[in-house]
């Protein structure tokens, strides 16, 4: 079946690469975290010491079964030594543990907000950065190529306006736009709140007063990230298309008089696909220079959940949200490797090929 | 030489030159020309810039100007030390799996395609988190230098493995010359300029990414840095309460940096890369 159908075969084998990412992925979330003198275990276990109250007792085995960090009887209870420390299990049966939960989904419980599981504090955090940065990147990817594009294609007042806004957009570090959004908008201004995701009065329900204060608080944080996309993208597809339009397909379409309506739609479209490309792999370093910025703003995000647990000490909630940004990433970058290989040509025949 | 010679009639290479020497001219010149002292309280928390103090004090009440100076400092240290690391360790393997292939070749190619993918600010927060008591700048470098060589390695790899396949490489192999003569004789001083903008850009990256993980919390125990000038100016609430004395001129800094180093890469590029040349 799969001889017959190239597409699918193109697809099974990315999906299976991104798996390997993956697992990947998941290891480095569990053993990096242990290599430092800070580490999660080391924290969870000086804690154990015996004076604790029964509260905190009972929070800590609560993590220490749950993980499998701690030796148990046969009852399910931690076994202690005689100074009331946990016997702790081997760094191999920890990571089985791990995985086995992370592959069910189970993240584990915070430890600041215990016995809130990780997995809920990421479910009340997870729309807003979905919200705020999914629209953002593809919106801005798009105005970014159309404005490169024209840049290129135009030249003269175009190209003397956009390059050099664009390069100097792109060369400001993601938090100092947020930061001086938030400055100037935000505080000696006052055009729009300057930090957090709603108002206070409103709770986070599909009513008009929310919605309508929610999208009020969009208006900067998006601004600030759609304006770095457009300025790294318009810079690429810039460069780009003024390649393209040197190359000899070109000039024999314009010795043969096709017209440059037609030419230009053939460059642009062999210039987007690197472009496409280019948004895969610069994806990650997007989704790193965007939960900065809702740093910067409060905005009640991913990146306000990791910047609380950090401070905190709150490990579970880390690792479960570098885990989860991971796997958004994964899946973003999935996809347009898949739409490329609708899109691009050259792959399509490569498929083709392999089947005859 | 001429390419050289040529590099320095670019005004945005002389721009960014200019840039760059200014804020190292602060950071070297500065304990210098006045007296810094990042211990004293010298005043009431967030003063406003007065003739004492020219950029008024911080949450403490320290003066902001010789924050700044040891911030600056401290930033370029991680940057140089994190650029230093990246390119050498990214140049070797680079060089030599592109000149070479085989099974190293193949291993340095699925991890930078893995670590492409999985976002390297991710890697930093993991490991710098576990690292509380110890996370001294220099080991901030480190980290920011041992995640990001992929890149420097991918970007190498694709120069020199379009080297091999030249005439005098071919040439000196057939002399049976080893293959780290060859790489050192034939490859390497064709990357030079290459490597040297490798640097340039790693540098940026670097003091970039130390003022990032710091606005995380995730800044140096022993130092001050800008990201913490930042991160302090952050969390004490100078950003809300608009003493815009107490964050606008490290990112000010931060951002001249990062521009400069950029400028003089893109004008480098223009010079050595006959693609792109004029």
């Amino acid at each position: 079946m799969l001889r017959k159908n190239p597409t699918l075969r193109h697809i099974l084998g990315r999906a299976a690469w991104y798996f390997v990412t993956f697992l990947v992925a998941v290891t480095v979330n569990f053993f990096l975290p242990r290599l430092g003198d800070a580490n999660p275990i080391d924290a969870i276990l000086a804690k154990t010491n015996a004076g604790d109250s029964a509260g905190a007792r009972e929070k800590e085995e609560a993590y220490l079964r749950q993980f499998g960090l701690a030796e148990v009887d046969a009852q399910g209870k931690v076994i202690r030594t005689a100074d009331g420390k946990p016997v702790r299990t081997g760094l191999g049966k920890q990571f089985v543990s791990y995985l086995g939960l992370t592959l069910q989904g189970d993240l584990g419980t915070s430890f600041l907000q215990f016995p809130k599981p990780v997995s809920e504090i990421i479910k009340d955090a997870l729309p807003w950065t979905l919200c705020l940065q999914l629209p953002t990147i593809i919106f801005g990817w798009l105005v970014g190529n159309l404005l490169g594009a024209l840049a290129a294609y135009k030249r003269g007042v175009f190209d003397r306006i956009i390059y050099p806004l664009a390069l100097l957009v792109s060369a400001v570090p993601a938090f100092c736009v947020g930061i001086l959004m938030v400055y100037y908008f935000g505080i000696k201004l006052e055009w729009f709140p300057a930090v957090g995701g709603y108002d206070a009065g409103t709770t986070p329900e599909l009513s008009a007063d929310f919605v309508s204060s929610a999208a009020y608080y969009y208006v900067m944080p998006f601004l600030s990230i759609f304006m770095i996309v457009v300025g790294g993208q318009s810079i690429g597809m810039r460069s780009m298309v003024i390649y393209e339009l040197g190359t000899d397909y070109v000039k024999y379409a314009k010795l043969l008089g096709i017209k440059e309506n037609k030419i230009l739609l053939y460059t642009f479209r062999n210039a987007m696909l690197p472009q496409l490309t280019g948004l895969a792999l610069a994806l990650g370093a997007m989704v790193g220079g965007a939960l900065i910025t809702e740093i910067i703003f409060s905005y009640p995000g991913l990146g306000m959940a990791i910047l609380t647990a950090i401070q905190g000490n709150d490990y579970p909630v880390i690792t479960g949200c570098t885990l989860l940004i991971t796997v958004c990433v994964l899946v973003a970058n999935f996809s347009v490797d898949i739409l490329v290989g609708f899109l691009d040509p050259r792959i399509r025949a490569a498929q083709a090929a392999g089947t005859q | 030489m001429e390419l050289v010679k040529g590099l320095f009639k670019i005004p945005a290479f002389l721009l960014g030159l200019f840039l760059f020497g200014a804020t190292l001219a602060l950071a070297f010149l500065g304990p210098i020309v006045f007296h810094v002292d990042v211990s004293t309280r010298v005043g009431d928390p967030y003063m406003a810039p007065s003739g004492a103090h020219w950029l008024g004090t911080d949450h403490l009440g320290i003066d902001m100007l010789s924050m700044l100076v040891m911030g600056l400092r401290a930033s370029l240290y991680v940057g140089f030390l994190a650029g230093v690391v990246a390119t050498i360790v990214g140049t070797l393997i680079g060089v030599y799996g592109g000149y070479k292939g085989g099974l190293l070749d193949d291993i340095l190619t699925v991890l930078t395609n893995l670590f492409l993918v999985i976002p390297t600010l991710i890697v930093l927060i993991l490991l710098s988190s576990s690292m509380d008591k110890g996370r001294s700048l220099t080991l901030i470098a480190l980290i920011i230098g041992g995640t990001t060589w992929t890149w420097s390695a991918r970007a190498v790899r694709a120069q020199s493995s379009s080297l091999r396949a030249r005439d005098h490489v071919a040439l000196a192999r057939i002399n049976g010359f080893s293959t780290l003569e060859i790489v050192l004789e034939q490859i390497l001083p064709y990357l030079l300029s290459y490597i040297f903008m490798v640097f340039i850009l790693q540098t940026a990256t670097a003091i970039l990414t130390e003022a990032t993980i710091s606005m995380l919390g995730l800044g140096p125990y022993d130092s001050i840095s800008l990201g913490k000038i930042l991160n302090d100016a952050k969390t004490n609430e100078a950003l809300i309460g608009g003493k815009w004395w107490a964050f606008m001129p490290a990112m000010v800094l931060v951002t001249v940096i990062a521009f400069s180093l950029y400028v003089i890469n893109t004008a480098m590029e223009g010079v050595f890369n006959p693609r792109l040349r004029k």
